[in-house]
């Protein structure tokens, strides 16, 4: 998910063209205070045009602090994103205000009723611990984020190279996440012209489980996209278990094994998942 | 006024050019030549004879019997390091000497030292590219004739047919022996290749080799042998080191130029031509570098390596043969310190002419090989026609350099460029100028995709798949240029007065198109 600066119309125009799975309009850090409404009115031109190709579009909104999100919403809800980025969640209060506000405009818009869903971007030690309340306070929410400065600051961290100050934050995001039945996407890796330690980076937080990793340059999609693209042997592993798991299904068998393994449920889930990244479809093997 | 094959309004006689009836543009490859080529004056050294050397450009000037009205001629290997225009055209106004036509391969900015001497008179005519400051000036109608633009390929055709003659031709000579044997490849303003300046000393009728490296006879390697030099003037510096070779030339992180040049990546590799033995040329422009990377990475995945890389020489490409990716490198011009080391240490780094590189009237130019040229241009309309020469306001900006001659030489000609610079659109209805046909153009690559010529039916068959498979949109002409007007909204259209202020030939000699005097 590629951020893409509210203020920047040549961006607005050309950000999906870099091939990201999904597009963050950024209101927030992105965009200084003297030009918030500029943003919008030009992010509200840009989502009304349209033209994003396959992108899923959201909008990251100024936090419920700020006397600007009410504004964002209703611009981006009434452009009809798929979802709403909010900055330093930090209680389910929070998720609760701006779902009432989504609806009110989801309402007055005649946007579907609970077709805009929440990202929850936790940037504090306070919204990182009440993860799992958080991701459950509305059907909304649909994805988890880890913050990456404003975290670090008010851990007292400061940023490593490393990430050492994120590594533990990003495994209890993963737990809460999962028990929630919501998305972990991973925070952005500021360094841009460093390839090596964005790939180390997107192939930790891959291992640990996140589905997917914020942007801030379009160069650093390609990079994310070759750890996230399923291997040959991975696709060929699943595929073989797609199938052998449709043809069970046919003679009546629930559970069948595969080069001596129990093939079930959580197993074929996961080779769907596995063909689908790959861009094939469980249905075409 | 008649309209030639690239359908542009030419007027059948232009004032300080000529008639142009019989002179235009019929088609990419309509035009033969027949006859015999034009030659130079004879002449004779004498054993023991007059020394060859002159103590400064002025005594050079006086020794090659210069006078008002006639040509002289200069390469550009120093780019915008060369000092050599600027001190001849000095010596001429303190000589008294004016009315000249100038003929360089190429000016840069440096050369803006002598808008002066043109508006003084002492230089009346150009024939080549203008840029720059010096653009502006013609541009705005200050020169009383225009200014002729030649390719590369076109102006050693020129000399050679007779349709340009060279009276003094005023060679830089990085290295030069007391015989006037010439090298670029060493000395404090070294440049490696001086491929441009072959044509001019074997046709000038009197040829001097300016030099701040006089070495003892002979030199060697030789890349122009004295036998066509007659004076060999001895000067403190030619040339600015800084301004002549560009530092160690990176592949760009531009994001949009890297998105270009990956679409373009992978049309050459969907192309037929993606095979062992693959020649390109892609310069050394941000995209087209980029393109050559991205090109890299597919040779190494699929296993082939290529015959030769062509034109302007970077280190980039002296890497790719070092990693036995490109067998040989044919280098007109060396762009670079890795790649002047490289012409003067390594046999497959070849120096070729001008004429060896793209003259369309020869046994075959090396062009004629190539398999992919990458290149690009300030628009390009929905005929696929290419204007490299003229600004969004119409403005002379480049000389037209290699672009007819590598697009009508390759296999696969793309055009890759951002669909708008700034909030100018690239992809137009009719170009301001055109400088390289739709004929010759093959494809053209912006952000938003890939767009191939509906002439090149072939080529839209060998790359119907990679629409989807590669992530790389096709995108019709008639989309892409709807898509560049709704982006840019409205556009005032450039006014223009009827003079002409600059012709351009296609590399024939036919007029290909005119630049007329912006409106001010």
């Amino acid at each position: 998910m590629l951020y893409l600066p509210g203020n920047n119309p040549n961006m607005l125009l050309r950000g999906h063209l870099f091939g990201p799975d999904g597009l963050v309009i950024d209101l927030e850090d992105a965009v200084s205070a003297s030009e918030k409404d500029a943003a919008r009115v030009l992010t509200r031109e840009a989502l009304r045009r349209g033209g994003f190709g396959r992108c899923e579009v959201t909008v990251r909104i100024n936090g419920l602090d700020t006397g600007f999100w009410r504004d964002d919403v209703a611009a981006a809800v009434s452009c009809g994103v798929s979802g709403i980025r909010a900055p330093k969640v930090e209680s389910p209060r929070t998720v609760l205000d701006l779902d009432e506000e989504i609806s009110e405009a989801e309402e007055k818009y005649g946007v579907t009723r609970g077709s805009t869903k929440i990202f929850c971007l936790l940037e504090s030690a306070r919204g990182v611990w009440r993860a799992y309340d958080i991701a459950t306070a509305s059907p909304r929410v649909t994805a988890i984020l880890p913050g990456g400065e404003d975290l670090a600051a008010d851990l007292r961290a400061g940023r490593s190279k490393e990430g050492t100050e994120l590594e533990w934050i990003r495994r209890m995001l993963i737990v809460a996440a999962r028990a929630a039945g919501v998305d972990a996407l991973d925070t952005v890796f500021p360094r841009v012209a460093d390839d090596d330690g964005l790939r180390r980076e997107t192939a930790f937080v891959k291992q640990l489980g996140f589905d997917g990793k914020s942007v801030i340059h379009p160069n650093q999609i390609p990079v994310i996209h070759e750890i996230y693209a399923p291997t040959e042997k991975e696709i060929e592993t699943a595929r073989r278990i797609v199938e052998a798991a449709s043809a069970a299904a046919a003679r009546g068998l629930g559970a069948v094994s595969l080069d001596g393994r129990m093939i079930d449920a959580p197993v074929i889930r996961g080779a769907e998942y596995t063909l689908a990244r790959a861009g094939l479809s469980a249905e075409k093997v | 006024m008649e309209i030639n094959a690239a359908k542009r309004k030419i007027p059948s006689r232009i004032e300080g050019y000529g008639e142009t009836s019989g002179k235009l543009y019929e088609g990419a490859f309509a035009r033969a030549p027949s006859g015999y080529r034009a030659g130079p004056r004879m002449r004779a050294a004498v054993p023991n004879g007059k020394s060859k050397v002159t103590g400064s450009i002025k005594e050079a000037v006086i020794a090659s019997g210069l006078k008002s009205g006639m040509t002289v001629s200069f390469h550009h290997h120093l780019r915008n390091g060369d000092f050599v225009v600027n001190e001849v055209i000095r010596a001429c106004a303190e000589l008294g000497i004016g009315g000249l036509t100038i003929f360089p391969t190429a000016l840069f900015d440096v050369h803006k030292a002598i808008i002066p001497c043109i508006q003084s008179g002492v230089v009346a005519k150009i024939m080549g590219s203008v840029n720059g400051a010096i653009g502006k000036l013609v541009s705005e109608g200050k020169l009383d004739t225009p200014v002729v633009l030649r390719g590369h390929g076109g102006r050693p055709r020129a000399v050679m047919s007779g349709d340009a003659r060279i009276d003094v031709a005023f060679i830089a000579a990085p290295t030069a022996d007391r015989a006037g044997n010439i090298s670029g490849r060493t000395g404090k303003s070294a440049c490696g290749s001086i491929g441009y300046a072959f044509t001019d000393a074997e046709y000038a009728d009197v040829v001097v080799a300016v030099t701040d490296n006089l070495r003892s006879f002979p030199i060697s390697p030789v890349s122009i042998p004295g036998v066509y030099v007659d004076l060999v003037a001895v000067t403190d510096s030619i040339g600015d080191p800084a301004g002549i070779v560009s530092g160690t030339t990176r592949v760009t992180r531009d994001p949009l130029r890297l998105l270009i040049a990956s679409h373009a990546s992978k049309l050459i590799e969907a192309s037929p031509y993606f095979t062992d033995g693959i020649s390109f040329q892609t310069g050394a422009g941000g995209i087209p570098l980029a393109v050559t990377a991205f090109m890299k990475e597919a040779m190494k995945r699929r296993g082939i390596t290529g015959s030769f890389g062509l034109g302007g020489i970077t280190g980039y490409f002296v890497d790719l043969m070092r990693e036995g990716l490109v067998r040989k490198l044919m280098d007109v011009q060396s762009f670079d310190l890795e790649a002047v080391n490289s012409i003067s240490a390594d046999p497959n780094h070849i120096e070729i002419s001008a004429d060896w590189y793209a003259n369309p009237w020869n046994r075959g130019a090396a062009v004629n090989m190539l398999d992919i040229a990458v290149l690009g241009a300030t628009e390009v309309d929905v005929d696929f026609n290419a204007n490299v020469n003229t600004e969004a306001d119409g403005a002379l900006l480049h000389g037209i350099g290699g672009h007819q001659d590598a697009a009508a030489g390759a296999k696969l000609t793309i055009i890759a460029q951002p669909l708008l610079r700034g909030r100018v659109p690239c992809v137009v209805e009719r170009a301001h100028t055109v400088t390289t046909p739709g004929e010759v153009v093959d494809a053209l690559v912006t952000e938003f995709g890939v767009t191939i010529n509906p002439r090149r039916r072939d080529l839209l068959d060998a790359v119907a798949d990679f629409a989807i498979s590669k992530q790389t949109p096709l995108v019709p002409m008639d989309e892409l240029a709807a898509r560049a007007r709704e982006m840019s909204g409205p556009m005032e259209p450039i006014r223009v007065t009827d003079r002409i202020v600059a012709v351009a030939e296609w590399r024939d000699g036919t007029v290909i198109d005119v630049v007329r005097q912006i409106e001010r």
